[in-house]
């Protein structure tokens, strides 16, 4: 039986999950190996439509993570992500891909919570399946 | 170059063939393994191969941007290439530490990183920073230990300095205590700094005035003050201080002897402390819902008095009521000095607190199991935590620096940026971040100025290449850019646009260079896509995008 790997596209902001991701490292914290990150300066550079190619260009999911409201490099970049990807999530259930986006905040100091949400994100992919828009 | 780092990613990614599958991409002309690529050999070989290649790209696949990045750069410019031509691909952090046991996929997962940073550097454009002059003056808002320490401090380095203060006299909460825990008196402090700070030939002092408009960013503030007078600074301290706080509803305070311990510094200070018997209780007013943080110094300050009140007359009782006392530092010899004097101490907790009601003072002591003790007493003295002041919240807002939910200024970082914001040239000194004994205030004052210095002392300014840039023809002057900046970077101007059929104005954005920081947050609000947030393109992303996917986009390629 071959066993679904999802591919999963991670955003991670430059001060907050990506050093999480970095100390998650150091740690030698392990955790699946299907996500793929991509780093940009703040949460709030992420607009709706990377998401969308993402998951066009055959994405399962796609984890947006930043840091915690209040922690924001740039004082309040990502109240801005939360409100853009409360809607992209929303849109997501209108096109059938409900579950598939998810925001979440870690900080550079939470290396069990950046392997504990890569885990749980990868498992609740896995569990929903091959995105539909994957071509086969 | 693919980095083995030792051991580190070389047992569990297999680095010949990240190597051998990396020169099959397009792009790529020159690809190699190196047992640590941050070595010096290895930089000069860096060096050797973009000149022998005539490379205009470099990726290299070691470990983490955020340590490393900055010497590749470098290396690339020793090598005559723009440090923004570069990108470090993340596969030791972000693979081979955190898949140790899956050798095959951590080497699938270091070949994509690698293919997806390959892709972005084809992308990337060479940035250049801009130098701007700017101006040298430093502004020092806060006329305590604080704010006079500081500005003091920049004016003796030679630059032109501001001093406002609110009240009509500088000396901050230092006035309202008479004595220093080391038994000095205030004065003994604050007249030679008033006095120095007064005479100072850089120094403007501004006393009665308040600082209520503020624009610009690092280098080149420009400030309204009260008195109608505009000024300009380069960076900004703010030593706003704190308050005393007033125990209203707390243990009786407002009745005849129930008073505040700089109401009894001030009587001791005249001799008139008519007592043979004085109850002090400390946290009165905090460590609870409303005021959840320990405020510090109140300990401390309750020990000083209650030793002069002890020295003053050895026959008086001082009880001293207190849930946990912390006379951090040095200072835990005055509480040694204070239970020598034959002062005692009678622990209460917040569930059950001590009542005060005509004269006597009812307690169930804690550490003797629960004894409950009647004190009659003559003064009650209240050790009530320090307050932000009124109005910090308005200093915050005029620098957009963040206070925290009691309202104290909150520093950039708390170990490594201790008296930094987060906000560029605006430092931070004395109890406005936190309640603070002097000594502690002096020497954060001294830091916050020479952080200001470090920058004022600059020939000129420097900005990042990463910032953010308009497209005038495409902006429509919306303004949701200027909405979402925290900085204030992006401004709606009035603009003149002259066609061949007619002139009219309209409003554009336009990013101030020397205020962004290159967060992206306007670009990816920006409707019609007038905004490029440089080094993080839309263009640059959605190909990595597209490389995560190998495809370029289409669907039909979709592996």
């Amino acid at each position: 039986m071959v066993v679904f790997e999802p591919k999963i596209v991670m955003f991670c902001c430059n001060w907050c999950s990506y050093a999480g991701a970095d100390l998650a490292g150091v740690g030698r914290l392990q955790y699946p190996t299907n996500t793929r990150v991509i780093r940009v300066m703040c949460s709030s550079r992420i607009q709706p439509t990377f998401i969308l190619q993402a998951l066009k260009d055959g994405a399962d999911g796609v984890l947006v993570t930043g840091c915690h409201i209040g922690d924001c490099h740039y004082i309040d970049g990502n109240v801005y992500t939360e409100e853009r990807m409360g809607n992209v999530v929303d849109a997501m259930k209108l096109l059938g891909l409900e579950g598939r986006v998810h925001l979440e905040w870690v900080s550079a100091s939470e290396g069990p919570k950046f392997k504990e949400t890569v885990t749980e994100f990868v498992e609740q992919i896995r569990a929903l399946g091959p995105s539909p828009l994957r071509a086969e | 170059m693919v980095c083995d780092c030792g051991i580190n990613i070389a047992s569990v990614v297999d680095v010949p063939a990240v190597v051998e599958y990396v020169n099959t991409l397009p792009h790529v002309v020159h690809a190699y393994e190196q047992t640590y690529a941050c070595s010096t050999d290895s930089l000069d070989n860096i060096k050797d191969v973009i000149k022998e290649h005539n490379l205009n790209r470099v990726v290299v696949a070691s470990c983490t941007p955020r340590t490393h990045e900055p010497l590749f750069q470098d290396t690339c410019r020793d090598a005559g290439l723009n440090p923004y031509l570069f990108e470090l691909a993340n596969i030791r952090e972000h693979c081979s530490w955190v898949h140790q046991q899956e050798p095959e996929l951590a080497t699938e997962k270091a070949k994509d990183i690698v293919r997806m940073s390959v892709a972005r550097v084809a992308l990337l454009d060479p940035l250049y920073t801009q130098k701007l002059d700017f101006n040298h003056g430093g502004v020092v808002i806060g006329g305590g230990v604080a704010g006079m320490t500081a500005a003091l401090d920049i004016a003796e380095k030679g630059f032109t300095t501001y001093l406002i203060e609110r009240e009509p006299e500088l000396g901050g909460l230092l006035r309202t205590f008479t004595r220093l825990q080391d038994g000095r008196t205030t004065s003994e402090i604050l007249d030679p700094m008033i006095a120095a700070v007064n005479s100072n030939p850089n120094l403007t002092v501004y006393t009665g005035t308040t600082l209520d408009e503020v624009e610009g960013a690092m280098g080149r503030f420009k400030g309204k003050l009260s008195n109608g007078e505009e000024i300009e600074f380069g960076s900004a301290i703010i030593a706003t201080g704190a308050n005393e706080f007033e125990p209203e509803g707390y243990f009786g305070y407002g009745s005849d002897n129930v008073i505040t311990q700089s109401a009894l510094e001030v009587k001791l200070d005249e001799g008139t402390v008519d007592a043979a018997n004085v109850v002090m209780i400390q946290c009165a007013g905090g460590r609870n819902d409303e005021m959840p943080y320990c405020s510090r110094v109140c300990c401390t300050t309750a020990m000083k008095n209650a030793i002069r009140l002890k020295e003053e007359d050895p026959e008086r009782n001082i009880y001293v009521l207190y849930r946990d006392i912390r006379t951090y530092g040095v200072w835990e010899e005055l509480y040694t000095r204070a239970r020598e004097l034959g002062v005692l101490f009678m622990r209460y907790t917040e569930d059950d607190e001590p009542v005060v009601a005509d004269g006597t003072v009812t307690i169930t002591d804690k550490l003797l199991n629960d004894t409950k003790f009647e004190i009659a007493t003559d003064i009650v003295v209240l050790s009530a935590p320090l307050v932000a002041p009124e109005g910090a919240e308005d200093t915050a807002m005029l620098f957009k620096v963040p206070v925290d939910s009691n309202k104290f200024f909150l520093e950039a970082h708390i170990k490594l940026r201790p008296v930094d914001f987060a906000t560029d040239g605006v430092f931070l000194a004395g109890s406005a971040q936190a309640p603070k004994l002097v000594d502690e205030s002096i020497s954060q004052a001294s830091a916050a100025a020479s952080r200001a210095c470090s920058i004022l002392a600059k020939e000129q300014l420097e900005t990042s290449g990463v910032i953010s840039v308009v497209d005038e023809d495409v902006c429509i002057g919306c303004g949701r850019c200027v909405e979402v900046y925290p900085y204030g970077a992006p401004e709606l101007k009035e603009v003149e646009i002259v066609t061949e059929e007619i002139t009219y104005m309209t409003r554009k954005s336009e990013i101030d260079p020397a205020i962004c920081k290159g967060c992206g947050s306007c670009a990816a609000e920006c409707p019609t896509s007038a905004i490029t947030s440089r080094h993080f393109t839309t263009k640059q992303i959605s190909a990595v995008i597209d490389a995560f996917a190998f495809t370029d986009g289409s669907i039909e390629e979709v592996a």
